[in-house]
């Protein structure tokens, strides 16, 4: 067990690092620098390009620069924010958390919600209601992300004015509200935006539940539970439920990039202060270090999901427990 | 003489006619009302794709009149009403349905020929080779597809459809060459591919005559999805104004085009969302369709 945590630990920091090797090809492909796309602005002349770009190094022979970008990367270090006027680093911690809480907001609620659906499906398998469910999730799945962020949006914030246009907190009265005030404007804020990105992640957590859930009706010791006289529902929960789960921790650590790239859409069209905010106003703005910020930590995040995940596997396995 | 594999066949007798494992799998799912009805829409948004010139009422590019005719709701002169520089929103639609469908084929195809080749020299060769590569596959994998496509396209000041296409396909083609990997593996030492090799047939012909046609119906799944995937990519960097540069139409840029004003111009978002929608449902039933077909045979 200790082995394979050392194993999996050293996969995941050797992945981290084959990342970071990727993503500074990917800024040194491109033609141009942070310099050329930043200041379109035929104000700023040549000169004073050619002075940015020595105090950032890069006009520095490749090999020096990928040094330093290895050397700063190692230190924590991701570049300043030219939007923000603030190091990247500042900048992104300060919306993680944002974005941390969407997700997992989102993670638990999708899951949960997934994987009650497929047990509605599967104990009522070949029903109309079986099929319905299975139109829905298909119709979820098939969705865009910020197509159906924006018709919740506008469904919710204009059309039927049930909860507020974006943001955390409402920024007029929340700084005035008593504890449990503030609490209950956090929380009016967080269900729309937290309701859309889950209802979209379910979509697949129930299709995949569902799929796991009919293999393993065929089982023999499904067959002997019924043999036993057990009902129909008792089967369902604590036979096929508990050996279907196990997939279900794979499919924890195969959703974060599509919780991840979900919750970048959502916080655009909600207005929500995290991490997608961020980077994609920076796409506006052009300000590309925070961009390449917002790359980096995604790709950290979804490394680490995946870890987590393999670790919870090889805990809830007792096959993988004993080595 | 040393025996020649491709007259093997013609010399062992009059063959009976095989249909291909393909056409056995189409032939299979188009019993199913829920893939019939998907083919059918496919096929009527390939054609409204197709015939754009034909059946669009305006230029999708034309702004008759920006004052009088800007953000009009739909009406029966504009059945998708019209967006903030007067041109016809159903006529964008259109040709947004003839660029993303475009685009996503040709994505595609990019990702198809990388995702094959990549998987396919993993797994054939193997040891160290490909030791190497399915780390570097599991790197890839772990940046998200948008992010790294977001990094890319803000690093380019200026690119074109053909870039994005490019560009598209590039990040497309991992979960793919896996499969592939896995496959190839899994055959590589089945009785006919020994029997393949000790007729004295080459490694290319092993790889393109014995062992991919095994692998088409998982290629066309893939396909099928990843046209899907590349539709939704497209859309969301379009409408992160990083996709289709205008003034071209795609679905994603039209909502792009009214996305400030989102509560007022909905018409902008609601109808080129359809159609994706549509599009991308379509796929994905008929991609669930052919792979249960697979499995079953």
């Amino acid at each position: 067990m200790l082995r394979y945590i050392a194993q999996r630990l050293i996969q995941a920091a050797v992945i981290v690092a084959i990342v970071a090797v990727i993503t500074f090809v990917l800024i040194h492909i491109a033609p141009g620098d942070p310099f050329s796309a930043v200041m379109d602005n035929p104000n700023v002349s040549e000169a004073v390009r050619q002075t940015l770009r020595a105090q950032y190094g890069l006009d520095r022979p490749l090999p020096e620069q990928f040094v330093n970008y290895v050397n700063s990367l190692a230190h924590g270090e991701l570049g300043w924010s030219f939007s923000h006027e603030r190091s990247v680093r500042e900048v992104l911690g300060s919306a993680l958390p944002n974005t941390l809480l969407l997700m997992s907001v989102a993670l638990v609620g999708s899951f949960a919600l997934g994987i009650l659906i497929a047990l509605i499906q599967v104990a009522r398998r070949g029903s109309v209601t079986d099929h319905t469910l299975s139109g829905i999730t298909l119709f979820l799945f098939s969705m865009p992300d910020f197509w159906f962020a924006i018709l919740s949006f506008l469904t919710f914030t204009y059309w039927l004015p049930i909860f507020p246009v974006g943001g955390v907190v409402d920024p007029t009265v929340h700084d005035y509200l008593s504890l449990g005030g503030r609490i209950a404007d956090r929380l009016r804020h967080l269900v729309l935006p937290a309701l859309t990105l889950t209802l979209l992640a379910s979509a697949s957590v129930a299709r995949y539940q569902r799929a796991a859930l009919l293999d393993v009706l065929p089982a023999d010791y499904i067959r002997t539970a019924r043999l036993k006289g057990l009902t129909e529902r008792q089967i369902l929960r604590r036979h096929a439920l508990r050996n279907a789960l196990l997939p279900i921790i794979t499919l924890i650590g195969l959703s974060f990039p599509a919780l991840l790239t979900g919750a970048f859409f959502v916080e655009k069209i909600f207005a929500w202060p995290g991490m997608g905010y961020a980077v994609v106003n920076a796409i506006g703005t052009r300000d590309y270090p925070l961009v390449v910020g917002g790359v980096i930590i995604g790709s950290i995040l979804v490394t680490l999901g995946s870890l987590i995940a393999d670790l919870l596997y090889a805990l809830a396995d007792p096959r993988l427990r004993s080595h | 003489m040393p025996w020649q594999t491709q007259d093997f066949a013609a010399t062992s007798g009059p063959t009976p006619v095989r249909e291909s494992p393909l056409g056995l799998a189409v032939r299979r799912i188009m019993k199913k009302p829920s893939s019939r009805v998907a083919f059918f829409l496919l096929g009527v948004i390939v054609l409204v794709g197709l015939l754009a010139p034909l059946i669009a009422p305006y230029n999708p590019s034309a702004q008759p009149d920006i004052v009088l005719l800007k953000d009009l709701p739909p009406s029966f002169a504009h059945p998708f009403g019209t967006d903030p520089y007067s041109r016809d929103v159903l006529s964008r639609v259109i040709y947004g349905t003839r660029l993303s469908l475009t685009i996503g084929v040709l994505a595609t195809i990019v990702s198809l020929t990388v995702g094959v080749a990549y998987g396919a020299v993993a797994g054939y060769v193997g040891g160290v080779l490909d030791a190497v590569m399915m780390r570097l596959l599991d790197a890839f994998l772990s940046i998200p597809r948008l992010l790294m496509l977001i990094g890319v396209l803000v690093a380019w000041p200026d690119f074109s459809v053909a870039a994005l296409v490019v560009f598209l396909g590039l990040t497309g083609w991992f979960e793919l060459s896996r499969i592939v990997r896995g496959q190839v593996l899994a055959l590589k030492h089945a009785e006919f591919v020994t029997a393949a090799r000790a007729l004295g047939a080459r490694r290319r012909r092993i790889l393109w005559k014995h062992l991919l046609p095994n692998l088409v119906s998982q290629i066309v799944v893939a396909a099928t999805i990843g046209v899907a995937q590349v539709i939704v990519l497209e859309a969301g960097l379009s409408y992160l104004g990083i996709g289709v540069p205008q003034p071209m139409a795609s679905w994603g840029n039209i909502i792009w085009d009214g996305a400030d004003q989102v509560g007022t111009l909905w018409w902008m978002a609601l109808f080129p969302g359809l159609f994706m929608v549509l599009t991308v449902m379509t796929l994905n039933i008929l991609a669930e369709a052919l792979s249960d077909a697979h499995e079953r045979r």
